[in-house]
């Protein structure tokens, strides 16, 4: 059996900060990592290798060639076999684009390696856009049914059993191979690389797919210009206005000024139950 | 390309037909968008049973109810409902599609996008036309809510775009008849390709952050899950609604549900209430829509309080109960 993982290199935005002097990302020591929820796919399909030393572990990015990097880590992790979809003209392409590129890069890597993929996992969505878009959309460009916000999964017969997060709670949802599965935080945490494996990693090839390699790709629907989407402008979101905050040393009589201030301006009104 | 000028809304519904809030909230700005853009309002119902959800469409403002009906369509599935809207796009050309951004929203619009096509922004917090093109311009944070970006789609239609539950309020009601244009389209269930084997029942309170008028939440700076029997206690007093950080969360100290910002609920009540939480970006992108912000921490330099209307620098398990008493003394006739 064969999982393919797509994973994308992010900044980590939670080191990320705006400079309050030109209002703009301070990306400078900004660490690049394998996205979090890619991890969570990753490590989704580690686990049904697991119990099945017959699964082979893909993982493709698409990204410069920096995110070597980031597939380096997977391989580190429990990939067996990594591939990066890189090309100048796939450069600002948008999720539309983007699913493109994967999916006709996920049929080159069947072509090339005489394989069928059974299924493929991603995470839900990308710390840096947030979009949770590629997963569904590869799963449309391939014909192939998805389901999203999976925790865990499990291989029955000819089926994957996802267990995944609903807005009512959980569910645990059945889908025949081949599919697409989108991965979320579990409630455990992703394996540790081994000092083993990333030994072994370093020296791994990592075989690059360009622009030439995917002979049936329309040109005009992929990169910057290709994109339906663009950006128009960003901006550092307005800044709310500070207001009446008590500093004082009197935390007691800051209270209980703060309590004044809240009913004397309406705001506070009604008082209930075990108030 | 479109040959309408009209905005639809999908209204999306639970299993029993009732509307989720956020396709009622989307009719708000829907309206004002279809306006601007010389477009009807239409609002979308696919379910088991149409009836419910497309009389409050109307009654919240839909010029036009677009409605597919079946047992098929009882439980949502990415197949059936990304097939029926494929059909009615093909057939009536809109020029805009707004979804929100559910759990199942954000499954079935990228799915759609891709099927017919078109570009799709994810949720968006600000809605707006574009002065130049004349599209919409479709504003989200991105990077964690460290910045927002403004998104256009000028050469294909729809133009989609996703909205987070709780970014906007619902119109006015106002009981009238909108017109209903039944479409039948019959999925075979046999195409469906996910089967649920097992809900499995999550004991958790059903909690209302998106029509919440008043919402206490706690962080970090609560130090443990104990902590939160008193914003409990304080949020019940006022007649609010628990929220929390993600760090709350992440710390196991209080369900998902109860999480506001960017990974968790938008919100946008009357009055914020934050209780040891330090303000990262990523909590602001999901409250500082909020009327009046009210902060309590003990670290003076907490982010939190440059965005707050009110705040005290301190202990907050020895401010919560003061305010409650203070509360209590003025409020109590």
């Amino acid at each position: 059996m064969n999982i393919l993982v797509c994973v994308k290199q992010v900044p980590n935005t939670q080191e990320i900060s705006i400079d309050p002097e030109t209002n703009t990302l301070i990306r400078e020591g900004v660490e690049s990592i394998v996205n979090l929820y890619d991890g969570y796919a990753l490590e989704a399909a580690a686990r049904l290798k697991d119990t099945d030393k017959d699964i082979k572990i893909y993982v493709l990015c698409m990204g410069p060639p920096q995110a070597e990097t980031a597939l380096r880590e997977c391989l580190s992790l429990s990939a067996d076999v990594a591939y990066l979809a890189t090309d100048r003209a796939f450069a600002g392409s948008d999720t539309l684009a983007t699913s493109l590129i994967l999916s006709q890069s996920i049929k080159w890597i069947e072509g090339h390696e005489g394989i069928k993929f059974d299924a493929i996992f991603c995470g839900k969505q990308a710390i840096d856009g947030d979009t949770a878009q590629v997963g569904p959309q590869i799963a449309e460009a391939l014909g192939l049914p998805q389901v999203t916000y999976g925790y865990t999964c499990e291989c029955k017969g000819d089926e994957l059993h996802i267990l995944k997060e609903t807005e009512e709670g959980k569910e645990l949802v059945a889908v025949k191979f081949p599919c697409l599965a989108t991965f979320t935080k579990p409630s455990f945490e992703p394996r540790m690389v081994s000092a083993k494996r990333r030994f072994a990693a370093k020296k791994m090839e990592i075989k690059h797919i360009t622009a030439e390699d995917l002979e049936g790709i329309d040109r005009t629907k992929i990169g910057l210009k290709g994109s339906p989407t663009r950006v128009k402008k960003s901006f550092v979101p307005q800044a709310r206005k500070s207001g009446t905050i008590f500093r004082g040393e009197e935390q007691e009589q800051s209270a209980r000024e703060l309590a004044k201030l809240l009913v004397e301006n309406g705001l506070i009104v009604s008082i209930g139950e075990g108030g | 390309m479109a040959t309408t000028k009209d905005l639809w809304v999908f209204i999306e519904t639970n299993s029993n037909g009732t509307p989720k809030n956020v396709g009622l909230e989307l009719l708000n700005p829907g309206r004002r968008l279809a306006d601007e853009q010389g477009g009807k309002l239409v609002a979308v119902v696919i379910a088991q049973d149409v009836s419910i959800a497309a009389k409050a469409a109307g009654d919240y403002g839909a010029d036009c109810v677009l409605t597919v009906e079946g047992p098929e369509y009882e439980n949502y599935s990415t197949d059936a409902y990304t097939a029926v809207f494929a059909y009615l796009i093909k057939k009536h050309e809109p020029l805009t599609l707004m979804i929100g951004a559910t759990g199942n929203g954000r499954d079935l619009a990228p799915r759609i996008s891709c099927r017919v096509e078109t570009g799709l922004t994810a949720d968006c917090t600000e809605l707006s036309i574009d002065e130049q093109t004349g599209c919409i311009a479709w504003t989200r944070p991105a990077f964690g809510g460290n910045i927002m970006a403004t998104i256009l789609c000028t050469q294909h239609t729809p133009q989609m775009g996703t909205v987070r539950p709780g970014v906007f309020k619902r119109p006015q009601l106002v009981p009238r008849e909108a017109e209903i244009i039944k479409e039948s389209f019959a999925f075979d269930p046999n195409d469906i390709r996910t089967r649920v084997v097992e809900v499995l029942a999550e004991v958790t309170e059903k909690v209302d952050l998106e029509g919440a008028e008043i919402i206490v939440s706690g962080g970090r700076g609560l130090g443990d899950a104990v902590g939160f029997n008193l914003i409990r206690s304080f949020a019940k007093s006022i007649g609010a609604t628990v929220g929390s950080s993600r760090a709350a969360v992440e710390a196991g100290w209080i369900a998902h549900a109860h999480q506001v910002g960017q990974t968790g609920k938008a919100v946008s009540p009357r009055i914020y209430i934050a209780c040891g939480i330090s303000g990262a970006a990523q909590h602001l992108a999901g409250m500082s829509s909020s009327e009046t912000v009210i902060a309590i921490n003990s670290d003076p330099d907490a982010m939190i309080f440059s965005i707050a209307d009110y705040g005290v620098v301190g202990d907050l398990y020895k401010i919560l109960p003061i305010l409650q008493e203070e509360f209590r003394s003025k409020l109590t006739v």
